[in-house]
């Protein structure tokens, strides 16, 4: 091992699939062995039968599906949003002076915490979860643009004027497609914390979803069940995480070339 | 007529925390004809850059105008072609949508794009290489790519700073001939920023000497060999001396930079 040093793809998969064992290992060493007691935590086995139980008998696949529908539906809304105007306030330094101010306090507004009130406003339904999801991903997003945007290399803006651009082609020739791969990844990260608002949103006040599913189980004291509904988001967050990559490796080959 | 008239071009930087001023330039006049190959030679710091790229309309000057071809320059613009010593391809798109850029800024047709697009790859030498992106290609390679970017947009004077400055020897010698010869077949007005007073005197019709700062031109010599040129003219007696003349000229130059 030395610093730095890219190591075979064979051997990535390896040792990522290894520490999944090693951590289920330990898992069920712990609860099968007897060392924490079952109602604190179930045990994988418990787990999986508990899992298979909510998908046939349940309707938990319906669940699924209307929390992937929130989260995308939520997000879809935001990245509408926020993304041209980061990339507005990146480009532009007054829009940037007007907007930056509000939105640097707003993103430290807790999405979950307005909870309550977007319940207030928009009742149980659907846009009052739609709203978490947009709430909490948009501040971020629009940041997160503005400085990349806002930090692209100076000479390839001037090389673009002197070969004869004005200034809104900079923006549409050069800014955006010069970002896109890092804003595409900046949206990678930001789903991934919009699953975390979704289900803070489903644990108050919700009839369907994988967070009311486990604020039912806690009801029955069915760990298995929670822990099933964890491990399902964390893989949906595992599978969305490798399409986004394999979308952008798709649409972005000069940033392996 | 001269195409391309300076005059009292000046340039002088605020001060950085309420630091003294930087006068990076004073006031300077010059002008170029249709057709002059010129390099500005002169010490790190002395102003090339920043002569350039007020030409360029990338910098706004403190004092003096700029005028080419009888219109004052304001703003960059197409008519002032710009090659730059930091390799300054965009990225995203291959060496052909590189080269092309310019020409669809112009709202040029894409078949007429593409004839122009490919006569530059096949001048500058880089068949072969057009669906390759910048990344894959070696630095020579880029500023041959920079310049034939610059050309296909066929603009009035074609401005280079420094562009072979961090290649290597060999290669930098063949960039020369390379350049020398699309000027010689092209007839453009080039003015190329140098350090290196081999390469000042090789391709030029005129060379200008800068003093160190704060800049302004101390020299303004002309380079009377032969066209076409051909690397065994660097051997010649003539350009030993043009080479000793400058040499002098831009010693003295450079002690009084490291001084300061
Ligand atoms: N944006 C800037 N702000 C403040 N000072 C600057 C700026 N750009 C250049 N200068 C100063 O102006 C002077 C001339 O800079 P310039 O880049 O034109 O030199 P140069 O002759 O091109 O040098 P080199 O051969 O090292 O590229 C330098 O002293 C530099 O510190
Ligand atoms: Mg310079």
């Amino acid at each position: 091992m030395r610093p730095l040093e890219p190591i075979s793809q064979p051997a990535r998969l390896w040792l990522g699939v290894s520490f999944f064992v090693v951590f289920f290992a330990g898992w069920a060493l712990a609860t099968l062995g007897g060392y924490v007691p079952k109602i604190f935590l179930a045990d994988p086995i418990t787990m999986v039968e508990d899992g298979w139980r909510l998908l046939t008998k349940f309707g938990f696949g319906l669940d699924i599906a209307i929390t992937i529908w929130r989260v995308v539906g939520g997000f879809v809304l935001a990245v509408i949003v926020a993304v041209p105007l980061g990339i507005l306030m990146g480009a532009y330094k007054p829009i940037e002076a007007f907007f930056e101010p509000f939105v640097s306090f707003a993103r430290y507004l807790p999405a979950s915490a307005f909870v309550p009130l977007l319940i207030l406003w928009a009742g149980l339904g659907e846009t009052q979860k739609l709203l978490v999801i947009f709430l909490g991903s948009v501040f971020q997003i629009v940041l997160m643009v503005a400085v990349v945007v806002g930090n692209t290399r100076r000479d390839l803006v001037e090389a673009a004027y002197t070969l004869g651009s004005g200034d809104r082609s900079v923006v549409r020739r050069v800014l955006i497609p010069m970002n896109a791969p890092e804003i595409a990844e900046i949206l990678r990260l930001v789903l991934g914390w919009a699953w975390t608002y979704v289900i803070v949103a489903e644990l108050i006040g919700s009839s369907a979803g994988i967070g009311h599913m486990i604020i039912d189980s806690q009801a029955l004291m069915a760990t298995g069940q929670i822990i099933f509904g964890i491990i399902v988001i964390g893989v949906i967050g595992l599978v969305s995480d490798f399409l986004f990559k394999l979308v952008n490796r798709r649409l972005f080959p000069w940033r392996l070339a | 007529m001269s195409k391309l008239i300076v005059e009292n071009l000046s340039r002088v930087f605020p001060g950085v925390h309420g630091g003294a001023a930087v006068t990076a330039l004073q006031p300077t006049s010059l002008s170029v004809g249709d057709n002059d190959f010129v390099t500005i030679l002169g010490p790190s710091g002395c102003g090339k850059s920043t002569l350039l790229r007020m030409i360029a309309g990338l910098d706004r000057p403190t004092s003096g105008t700029i005028t080419l071809d009888g219109r004052k320059i304001t703003g960059p613009g197409p008519d002032r072609g710009m090659v730059f010593q930091s390799y300054t391809l965009f990225p995203w798109l291959t060496i052909s949508e590189n080269i092309a850029f310019g020409l669809t800024e112009k709202g040029m047709n894409p078949m007429e794009a593409r004839d122009i697009v490919a006569a530059y790859i096949d001048r500058v030498g880089l068949k072969g290489f057009e669906n390759h992106y910048p990344k894959q290609l070696s630095g020579g390679m880029q500023q041959r790519t920079a310049i034939a970017r610059a050309l296909a947009n066929d603009p009035a004077v074609l401005l280079l700073d420094e562009p072979f400055g961090a290649l290597d020897n060999q290669t930098r010698a063949l960039m020369q001939e390379l350049l020398l010869g699309i000027w010689e077949r092209e007839k453009k007005t080039v003015l190329f920023v140098t350090h290196d007073i081999e390469e000042a005197i090789f391709i030029a019709s005129r060379c200008l000497v800068m003093s160190a700062r704060p800049g302004r031109i101390k020299a303004d010599i002309a380079i009377d060999l032969p066209y076409p040129r051909h690397y065994t003219l660097k051997t010649s007696p003539e350009f030993s001396s043009l080479k000793a003349r400058l040499t002098e000229e831009i010693r003295a130059e450079a002690v009084l930079a490291a001084a300061h």
